[in-house]
C-alpha cells in the first residue's frame, strides 16, 4: 500500500499579533512651508506657487513646497555658474573636506532623515533607517575621498569638471538618489542644480538645510522643487553642461531627445524589468528570501526590482509554495512601525497605475495570487501580488509596474532562460540563484544587464557601479566608474 | 597589342559577402579630369537593415571569442593590410592624394590596427574594478561590449578614417555597420577584402558605401542598433541622430573634433566608449570563527 505523502502546510491562524512598534516622530523638525534653496539660502519662488506634499500612509498633508518656474531655474543655474568658478579652483583637498562634512552631518541627523523619508514617501522605517539614510551618508563619505585622487582614476588623462550639472531624481529613494547625484558631482568639481520628485521633496530640502549649515560655499548646491515643468526648464536651460536623470524610460527618452544638438552631457538611469532566475540546485530557502527582497523591497518601487521570476520547472512547485508561505508572513501597513515589511505606495497615481496592471494581468490570463493580509482603509496600499503562469508576451511581463507585483514563469534549460531573460528592451539588473559557480559565471556573462546579483539581490554600495544596458540607460553611478560622467578629459 | 586592364567592380560588404546594393543604384566617382573612374554602390535602407541583421547575428560569437584570439585576428588584419599596401596607396592617389600623403595614411592605418590588436586583451584590466563593498560580498565590475555599433565614418579620408573608427569597436567585441566616405570609397572595398581574409567572422564588420544625408536617419532610428559613432561635421545630421537615438536609448558619440593623424585619435578610451560596465555581486560565506591563515 502506498502512503500518500501530504504536502506540509503551514498554519498561519494564531491569536498572537505583533504589538505596535511605532517609531517616534516627535524629535523631527519640519516647517509648514519650504522655499527654494538657491545660492546658499531659502528664497521665495518667482511663481509664488506652493504645492502640498502628503503622507501616503495617512493621506494627510505634511507641508507645502515651492514650485520653481523657468525664472527660478535660471536663478539657480546662474548661482551654480557663479559658484563653479570658485568651487572648481579651490584645492581638491579642501573640496574633499567639505564633502566629508556633509557625510558626517547626515550621520548625526540620520534618524530625523529616516523618519521624514518614511513619512513623505511611505517606505518602511526599517528600510529608510537601515538602508537609505546610511547609504546616502556613505556615498558622500566615499566620494569625498576621491577629490584629490582623480588623476589616479583615469590613466594618461587629465580630468576636468564639466561645469553646472542639472540633476533630476525620482521618488523611490529620495535622499539616497540626491546623494548619488550630488556626491560625485561635487567630488569632481562641478556645481549642482538638483530637483527632487514632487511627491518626495522633504528630505532633499532637509539636505539643503544641512548643506547650508555645513558651510559649503553658496551656490555650489542648489535644490529646487517642482514637477515636470521645473524638470523641463532644467533640461532646456542653455547654461547647463550636464544632465543626470534617474526615472522612467519614457521621460529619459524625452530628455535625450530634448538635448539633441546641444553640447550637454547626459547620464540616464532608467527603468528595468529584471529577471530573477532560480535553478533547481539553488539553496531554495535563501532563494525565496531573495525573491521576496527582490520584489517587495520598497514596495517594489525599485528600478532594479526582480520583477520577473524564472523558476526551473523541477523546483517550481516547492519554490512557489514556499514563496506563498513567506508572503503570508509579510506585514503590510504603517510605514513608521518598525515591524512593517511593506509600507505605503508612494502616491495615489502610482497606486492606480499598479491597480491598472493588476487588471491587465488578469485580463491577459495570468493567475493572480495575493497574500491574505488586510490593508488599511486609509492611505495607499497594495497587497504583495504574484502573477502565476505568466507568459513572455504578457504586458505584466514586458512592462515595468513599479509595485509589489511579481510575474512567475518557469523554464527547463539554461538556453531558454537566458533567451527569455534578455528578450526585453530593459537591461538594468538580474538575479541568479544556484550553488554551482561555473553556472553563475555562465549566466552573469550572458545576461545583458548592468548589475547581476548572484545568490543575493538588491544590494547597494557606494563603491559599486550601478547602471543599465540597452533602454535602462547609460552611464554609471557609484564607484570609480561613477566619476566619469562628471568629467571631461 | 597592349593588354587591356581588368577593372574592379566596387561592391559593398555584408555578412562576409560582397553583394551589390539591393537597390541597384550607383553613383559615379570621377577623377580630376572629370572622367568616370568607377561606379559605386549607392546603398539603401534595406542594405543597412540587412547589415544590422548580420551584425546582430555575429555579435554573440565575436564577443565570446577569447580576447587573445580577437587580438590575433586584428594583428592578422594588419598583416593583410601590409601585403596590400601598394594597392591602398594607389587607390588613395587615384582619389586625389599625393603619393607621400597616401603612403603616410596607409602606414599609419596599419600601425593603428596593430595598436588596437594589442589592446584587445588589456583594456579589461584598465577599466575593471574590484569594489570593496561594506557588506559581506565579493563585488567586481567588468566592461562588456555594447552590441551592434553603427558608424558613419570620416568623409575626408579613404582608409585612415575607417580604421580609426572600426578598430576600437571590434577590439572591444562589438560588431558594426559602417558607412564609408562617399567621395573616397575605394579603400572601403579593399579593406573589406582584407577583413574577409583575416579570420574575422562574417558579419563582424559590414561596410556600405553611399550617402550620409540619405542614410543617417536609418542608422539612428534602427531599434536593434545599440550605439552610433559619427565622425562628420554636419550639424543638422548630428541633431537628427541625437534626437532619433532617444527611440531606444542609443549611445551616441560625435567624434568630429579629432585629428585622425594625431596620436590623440587612438586610445583605449575609444574602446571604452562602446563598452557597458557590468557589476556582479556574490555573498562571501563567513562561517563561525574561521580565519585566514598565513
Amino acid at each position: 500500500m502506498t502512503k500518500k505523502t501530504k504536502e506540509p502546510k503551514l498554519d498561519f491562524t494564531t491569536d498572537w499579533a505583533y504589538a505596535p512598534a511605532p517609531e517616534d516622530t516627535k524629535h523631527i523638525s519640519l516647517k509648514k512651508q519650504y522655499d527654494l534653496f538657491i545660492n546658499g539660502e531659502f528664497v521665495k519662488p518667482n511663481s509664488k506657487k506652493y504645492f502640498a506634499t502628503y503622507n501616503p500612509a495617512t493621506e494627510e498633508k505634511i507641508a507645502e513646497v515651492a514650485e520653481a518656474d523657468e525664472k527660478d531655474v535660471d536663478t539657480a543655474v546662474k548661482a551654480a555658474r557663479k559658484a563653479f568658478d570658485k568651487w572648481s579652483k579651490i584645492s581638491a583637498k579642501e573640496r574633499g573636506k567639505y564633502i566629508y562634512r556633509i557625510a558626517r552631518l547626515i550621520q548625526e541627523r540620520a534618524r530625523e532623515f529616516a523618519v521624514i523619508e518614511t513619512m513623505d514617501g511611505g517606505k518602511p522605517i526599517r528600510e529608510s533607517r537601515d538602508i537609505d539614510v546610511p547609504l546616502a551618508a556613505n556615498h558622500f563619505f566615499y566620494y569625498a575621498g576621491w577629490t584629490d585622487k582623480l588623476e589616479y582614476a583615469f590613466p594618461n588623462r587629465t580630468p576636468k569638471p564639466l561645469g553646472v550639472a542639472g540633476q533630476i531624481i525620482p521618488w523611490n529613494f529620495p535622499l539616497l538618489m540626491a546623494a548619488w547625484k550630488i556626491a560625485p558631482a561635487l567630488a569632481t568639481g562641478n556645481t549642482v542644480v538638483l530637483k527632487p520628485a514632487e511627491t518626495t521633496s522633504l528630505t532633499a530640502l532637509k539636505l539643503a538645510e544641512l548643506i547650508r549649515d555645513s558651510g559649503l560655499p553658496d551656490g555650489v548646491v542648489n535644490i529646487i522643487t517642482g514637477a515636470g515643468r521645473t524638470g523641463t526648464a532644467i533640461v532646456k536651460h542653455p547654461d547647463i553642461n550636464k544632465i543626470a536623470f534617474t526615472g522612467s524610460t519614457d521621460v529619459g527618452k524625452m530628455i535625450q531627445k530634448a538635448i539633441a544638438g546641444t553640447d550637454k552631457k547626459l547620464t540616464l538611469e532608467l527603468g528595468g524589468k529584471a529577471a530573477n532566475i532560480i535553478f533547481e540546485d539553488a539553496p531554495i530557502d535563501q532563494a525565496v528570501e531573495g525573491i521576496v527582497n527582490g520584489i517587495f523591497f520598497n514596495q517594489g518601487h525599485v528600478c532594479c526590482a526582480g520583477s520577473r521570476l524564472f523558476v526551473q520547472e523541477s523546483v517550481a512547485d516547492v519554490v512557489i509554495r514556499k514563496l506563498k508561505d513567506r508572503m503570508e508572513t509579510l506585514i503590510v501597513g504603517d510605514p513608521l512601525d518598525k515591524n512593517t515589511d511593506i509600507g505605503a505606495i508612494n502616491s495615489k497615481e502610482q497606486l492606480s497605475k499598479i491597480n491598472n496592471y493588476l487588471k491587465i494581468g488578469k485580463e491577459e490570463g495570468a493567475d493572480i495570487y495575493q497574500s491574505s493580509c488586510s490593508i488599511l482603509g486609509k492611505g495607499y496600499f497594495c497587497k504583495p501580488t504574484l502573477f502565476l503562469n505568466a507568459s513572455q508576451s504578457h504586458r505584466v511581463v514586458q512592462e515595468e509596474i513599479f509595485g509589489p507585483v511579481l510575474t512567475v514563469q518557469t523554464f527547463r534549460t539554461i538556453e531558454e532562460v537566458i533567451e527569455k531573460a534578455n528578450n526585453i528592451p530593459y537591461g538594468l539588473s538580474a538575479g541568479v540563484w544556484t550553488d554551482k559557480g561555473s553556472k553563475i559565471f555562465n549566466l552573469t556573462s550572458k545576461l545583458r544587464a548592468g548589475v547581476v546579483w548572484a545568490n543575493t539581490y538588491n544590494k547597494f554600495d557606494p563603491t559599486s557601479p550601478f547602471g543599465g544596458y540597452k533602454e535602462s540607460g547609460f552611464g554609471r553611478e557609484g564607484g570609480l566608474h561613477g566619476l566619469m560622467p562628471y568629467l571631461k578629459f | 597589342m597592349a593588354r587591356l586592364e581588368v577593372l574592379k567592380t566596387y561592391k559593398i560588404f555584408i555578412g562576409g559577402q560582397f553583394p551589390r546594393t539591393e537597390s541597384g543604384r550607383y553613383y559615379p566617382i570621377k577623377n580630376k579630369k572629370g572622367e568616370v573612374i568607377a561606379n559605386i554602390c549607392l546603398s539603401s535602407r534595406k542594405d543597412f537593415r540587412n547589415a544590422v541583421v548580420t551584425a546582430r547575428w555575429a555579435f554573440e560569437g565575436w564577443r565570446t571569442r577569447s580576447a587573445f584570439n580577437r587580438s590575433q585576428i586584428l594583428y592578422r588584419i594588419a598583416e593583410m593590410m601590409e601585403g596590400r599596401k601598394e594597392q591602398f596607396i594607389s587607390e588613395i592617389v587615384l582619389q586625389g592624394s599625393s603619393l607621400k600623403a597616401a603612403k603616410e595614411e596607409v602606414e599609419l592605418s596599419i600601425d593603428r590596427t596593430v595598436y588596437y590588436a594589442g589592446w584587445c586583451d588589456k583594456y579589461q584590466a584598465l577599466f575593471s574594478s574590484v569594489n570593496p563593498v561594506a557588506s559581506s560580498h565579493f563585488n567586481f565590475s567588468v566592461p562588456e561590449p555594447t552590441g551592434v555599433v553603427a558608424i558613419i565614418a570620416h568623409e575626408d579620408t579613404s582608409l585612415l578614417g575607417l580604421v580609426t573608427a572600426i578598430a576600437p569597436v571590434i577590439a572591444g567585441g562589438n560588431t558594426c555597420v559602417v558607412l564609408a566616405s562617399e567621395s573616397k570609397p575605394f579603400c572601403a572595398i579593399t579593406i573589406s577584402e582584407v577583413f574577409n581574409t583575416s579570420d574575422l567572422s562574417a558579419g563582424v564588420v559590414n561596410i556600405l558605401t553611399g550617402n550620409s544625408a540619405e542614410l543617417h536617419t536609418h542608422f539612428s532610428t534602427h531599434m536593434d542598433v545599440n550605439a552610433l559613432i559619427y565622425y562628420r561635421n554636419d550639424k543638422t545630421e548630428i541633431k537628427t541622430i541625437e534626437e532619433n537615438a532617444a527611440l531606444n536609448v542609443k549611445r551616441i558619440f560625435i567624434n568630429n573634433k579629432i585629428n585622425l593623424s594625431s596620436a590623440k585619435s587612438q586610445s583605449p578610451y575609444f574602446i571604452f566608449d562602446v563598452q557597458e560596465i557590468k557589476t556582479t555581486w556574490h555573498p562571501i560565506e563567513n562561517i563561525g570563527s574561521s580565519k585566514g591563515g598565513y
